[in-house]
């Protein structure tokens, strides 16, 4: 039988049925492209796992994911269901938007709470933003996705949050205790990714790797994707410690004698109340939170508590099961 | 950046450019001490990518000047490399221009790390190659061309780093340019693909033709490196290439709808269009092309859609779907160049798994044909090949995928292996060439002596030599044979009611024993027109109803993984 060599011609081949293209379609937007990306890695792992699941936790980087599960699996129900970590400490209306959300798209809603460290009263001044994150979020991720037998979990996480995200696989291997080896990762080349695990050990995979804050708010303003709108500018009463606005949801985080003040003033990324703090901001509409962003001369996790306690403190939280 | 201080700047003309702009990959490498972190750290300083709250956290460490800020610190980020002080892993980095958006693709320059080089070049459109200008052409720079040829980044952008230390001076700089040209036509005849160079004096601890133009060598009148990066075309639009389609999921919410869901690899794709689907070959013509925000008149590279075709054919993942003028390959023997990834070196004849477009087929390397040393250029015999080793080899697979060369399509040309026993990505291949069947002699040639024996047989087939008894209609049992088969087991059928067993006591025991000692698995069959089948492997034994023919199925392989008969359960039926 022949051989039919492949590498014979010359350039590469065109497409005969193509007339070439007079009136030729405008080049893909970036935001095209990552779509398209994001979307590949969602079939890919719904098709390639027994069982997923989409970790969903309410903000901005969430709502873009669960739209484009939307849109992979168009005209089907999105195949897997979603996974909210609840700390006790996330704001009403994030609770609120969330069980609407999961409603208007038809997605199974799965809600787990470290019920034990709730019940014990651990929050972030009793203990340190640290030790609490490790009992409310890690152990309790960790809890639920053993508790499901989940083999795969989405996260809207983005290479360009910080630092030790920069290096993260797309399909991030876990092994079976649910933890991270930077030194032991996969070889991710050209988009095949390699879904082999043994029982017991899991994948975290991150279908927004490649989008950054810029794209995330550009595609929401672009899909009109709702999101929560404790992110617009409004009068908020507040308690003013310097240049730090901290929101008063748990009566824990004020100081004696403190007295909460009004201010216009909006969430850059939502995360538990005690350790997210606001900022002073007129941008009550999506263009004007793009416009603010280009000003801003810091980046968004400058507000969370939790990456500057410590140098490397990310790098750590990861290595011990961390989204 | 405009800022919302200037009183020109409007939101809905800033959102209406940022719709215009498309995306640009590159890679980049260097030695240790090229300043490669330095170069990256510059580019995102110097078009603000940077937040103040991230330079304010490395001022005054790092190992430069008083008051300079070291750039190198934006970019190093897990503590295990700054306790190194080399970075061990690809690192993404992105910034924007009001042009364009990029994804670096950050590889270090350690020479262990080859592989990190390819995973880095694999989705790149250009590469960045560093040269130290003090130092002249050394291995790592040709390594990371040799890389881009290899892994087909049209594009080479030599940064000839450091003029600051060598006085900005343009003989040194052409020198280097004369030097390293002649690299680039040697790796070109190694890799058969050529690059299309571009040489640029900088100094990124200077800031010369980084982003901005230098004033420092007005002998050099060309752009600077961003200048350059903004204005290359990007390698991913492809849609006058043949149309490639690879199937990565079957769409059903009703009985009303079937789309198959996937990524257009390259080319264009409209209603009406002929397509066919491979491997089993069979046409249709494309009805729909469905998506969330309505169906589409044409769609191209590098969309994600869903095809509705025009008559029911039997489509699954894994297939693929290609324009009827213009079909891929079906192979079973592909001739690829593969670059070694794992510390556990290559195998041959050892059972890897090809993942290729959306599917996994099991393969093994029946034949190296040389290895090649990049730094000599030389082709080398070779018996296997080591971590961050290139060579060239002929693999066979276990069943016939559509491909196509890696010239001529990044996507259908790629695939990765991997390992079935740790399930590490071990080896990126690219397709030179692929033929249905194997040309005579190709091979035949091999340097391993003595009989085959059952470890090197399980070594290929993915499995040990075992019996398994059935008993049951012969409907029931075909449906099991035909199971295993599509796992890639080597059965062997033998009937207990044949003639011959009749006549020779002890002969069926002798003949299955024969075939488990030789690997194969022995299927010892008794047909009866009952509605049950029994399924037997040493003491274990279950009955099933024959309806239930998926159950059966299941417990066939399920048992015989218990036993140790097959270390290597495919997932099927996706």
């Amino acid at each position: 039988m022949p051989v039919i060599d492949l590498a014979a011609s010359a350039s590469a081949p065109r497409d005969p049925a193509l007339s070439l293209p007079q009136n030729a379609s405008p080049r893909l937007s970036h935001l095209r492209i990552l779509e398209a990306e994001s979307i590949h890695i969602l079939r890919e792992v719904a098709s390639e796992f027994e069982r997923p699941v989409m970790l969903y936790s309410i903000g901005k980087d969430s709502s873009v994911m669960l739209r484009l599960a939307q849109k992979a699996f168009y005209p089907a129900p999105i195949p897997f269901p979603l996974l909210h970590v609840d700390t006790g400490f996330k704001f009403a209306e994030m609770l609120t938007f969330r069980d609407e959300m999961a409603r208007s798209v038809g997605a199974q809603l799965l809600v787990w709470r470290n019920e034990t460290a709730i019940a014990a009263g651990t929050n972030p001044i009793a203990l340190d933003t640290k030790r609490c994150c490790g009992l409310l979020k890690t152990q309790a991720l960790l809890d639920a996705l053993r508790y499901y037998n989940f083999d795969a979990a989405f996260g809207g996480a983005r290479r360009d949050e910080e630092k030790s995200r920069a290096k993260e696989r797309i399909y991030s291997f876990r092994d079976n205790a649910g933890q991270w080896d930077p030194k032991n990762q996969r070889p991710e080349l050209w988009n095949l990714y390699n879904a082999r695990i043994h029982p017991g050990e899991s994948i975290r995979v991150f279908p927004l790797s490649n989008w950054t804050e810029m794209d995330v708010w550009q595609y929401i303003h672009q899909e009109n994707i709702p999101v929560v709108d404790l992110y617009f500018a409004k009068e908020r009463p507040m308690y003013v410690r310097g240049d730090a606005l901290l929101p008063i949801e748990q009566a824990f985080v004020a100081r004696l004698g403190e007295v909460p003040q009004l201010v216009k003033s909006r969430l850059r990324s939502l995360g538990c109340s005690p350790c997210t703090g606001a900022i002073r901001s007129d941008a009550d509409t999506i263009p004007a939170i793009i416009a603010e962003l280009i000003s801003f001369r810091s980046s968004e996790r400058a507000n969370r508590a939790i990456d500057h306690d410590q140098e490397g403190s990310m790098e750590i939280k990861k290595r011990e099961g961390y989204f | 950046m405009p800022t919302v201080m200037d009183r020109t700047f409007s939101i809905d003309e800033f959102l209406a450019e940022e719709r215009e702009k498309d995306l640009f990959r590159f890679s980049t490498a260097g030695s240790v001490d090229d300043g490669k972190s330095t170069l990256i750290g510059r580019l995102l300083y110097d078009t603000h990518s940077v937040y103040e709250d991230q330079v304010r956290s490395i001022e005054g460490k790092g190992t430069t000047a008083p008051g300079q800020i070291d750039f190198a610190l934006l970019t190093d980020g897990l503590r295990a490399e700054r306790e190194q002080g080399i970075t061990i892993d690809v690192a993404y980095r992105y910034f924007a221009t009001p042009r364009r958006k990029f994804i670096i693709a950050d590889t270090p320059g350690h020479e262990q790390y080859t592989r990190n080089m390819a995973t880095g070049a694999s989705t790149a459109d250009a590469a960045v190659v560093l040269i130290d200008a003090a130092k002249g052409v050394l291995i790592q720079s040709r390594r990371h061309a040799y890389i881009a040829s290899l892994l087909r980044v049209r594009h080479v952008l030599v940064a000839v780093n450091k003029m600051d230390l060598i006085d900005y001076d343009e003989a040194r700089f052409r020198a280097i340019e004369r030097d390293f040209k002649v690299v680039l036509d040697q790796i070109a005849a190694d890799t058969g693909s050529p690059v299309e160079s571009t040489f640029v004096p900088v100094s990124a601890l200077a800031g010369d033709n980084i982003v901005h133009r230098s004033d420092a060598m007005p002998w050099y009148k060309g752009p600077s490196l961003l200048e350059l990066l903004e204005s290359l075309p990007s390698s991913q639009d492809t849609r006058t290439s043949p149309f490639r389609f690879p199937v990565q999921r079957v769409l059903r919410p009703d009985h009303t709808f079937r789309g198959f869901a996937g990524q257009i690899a390259s080319g264009t794709i409209r209603p009406g269009h002929k397509i066919t689907a491979l491997p089993s070959g069979r046409t249709a013509e494309v009805a729909r092309i469905v998506s969330f925000d309505g169906d589409l008149a044409e769609a191209h590279a590098p969309l994600s859609v869903t095809l509705v075709l025009d008559r029911e054919l039997d489509i699954s993942r894994g297939d693929l779907i290609v324009s009827s003028h213009a079909q891929a390959i079906v192979a079973r023997y592909i001739r690829a160049a593969l670059v070694w990834m794992d510390q556990r070196p290559l195998e041959r004849n050892r059972r890897y798994l090809l993942k290729h477009t959306s599917q996994t087929v099991p393969a093994f390397v029946s034949a190296i044909e040389h290895r090649n040393d990049i730094a000599t250029l030389k082709h080398e015999p070779a018996g296997s090949l080591e971590m961050n080793s290139i060579g060239i080899v002929t693999l066979q697979l276990l069943r016939p995928i559509a491909v196509d060369a890696y010239a001529d399509n990044r996507s259908t040309g790629a695939f990765v292996l991997v390992d079935t026993e740790t399930n590490a990505t071990v080896a990126a291949g690219m397709i030179r060439s692929a033929s249905v069947d194997i040309s005579d002699g190709e091979d035949s040639y091999t340097t391993v002596e003595g009989p085959v024996t059952s470890v090197e047989r399980s070594a290929r087939w993915g499995h040990q030599g075992g019996a398994l008894e059935l008993s049951g209609p012969p409907k029931a049992v075909d449906a099991i044979e035909r199971s295993l088969f599509e796992a890639g087991v080597i059965t062997q059928r033998i009937n207990t009611g044949d003639e011959l067993f009749r006549f020779h006591t002890g002969l069926l025991e002798t003949l299955t024993n024969l075939h488990v000692r030789s690997g194969v698995l022995a299927l010892v069959i008794t047909v009866n027109e009952g509605d049950q089948l029994t399924i037997r492997v040493g003491d274990r034994q279950e009955t099933f109803d024959v309806s239930n023919r998926a159950a059966a199925i299941a417990a066939v392989h399920q048992v015989l993984h218990n036993a140790s008969i097959l270390h290597d359960v495919e997932r099927v039926g996706l």
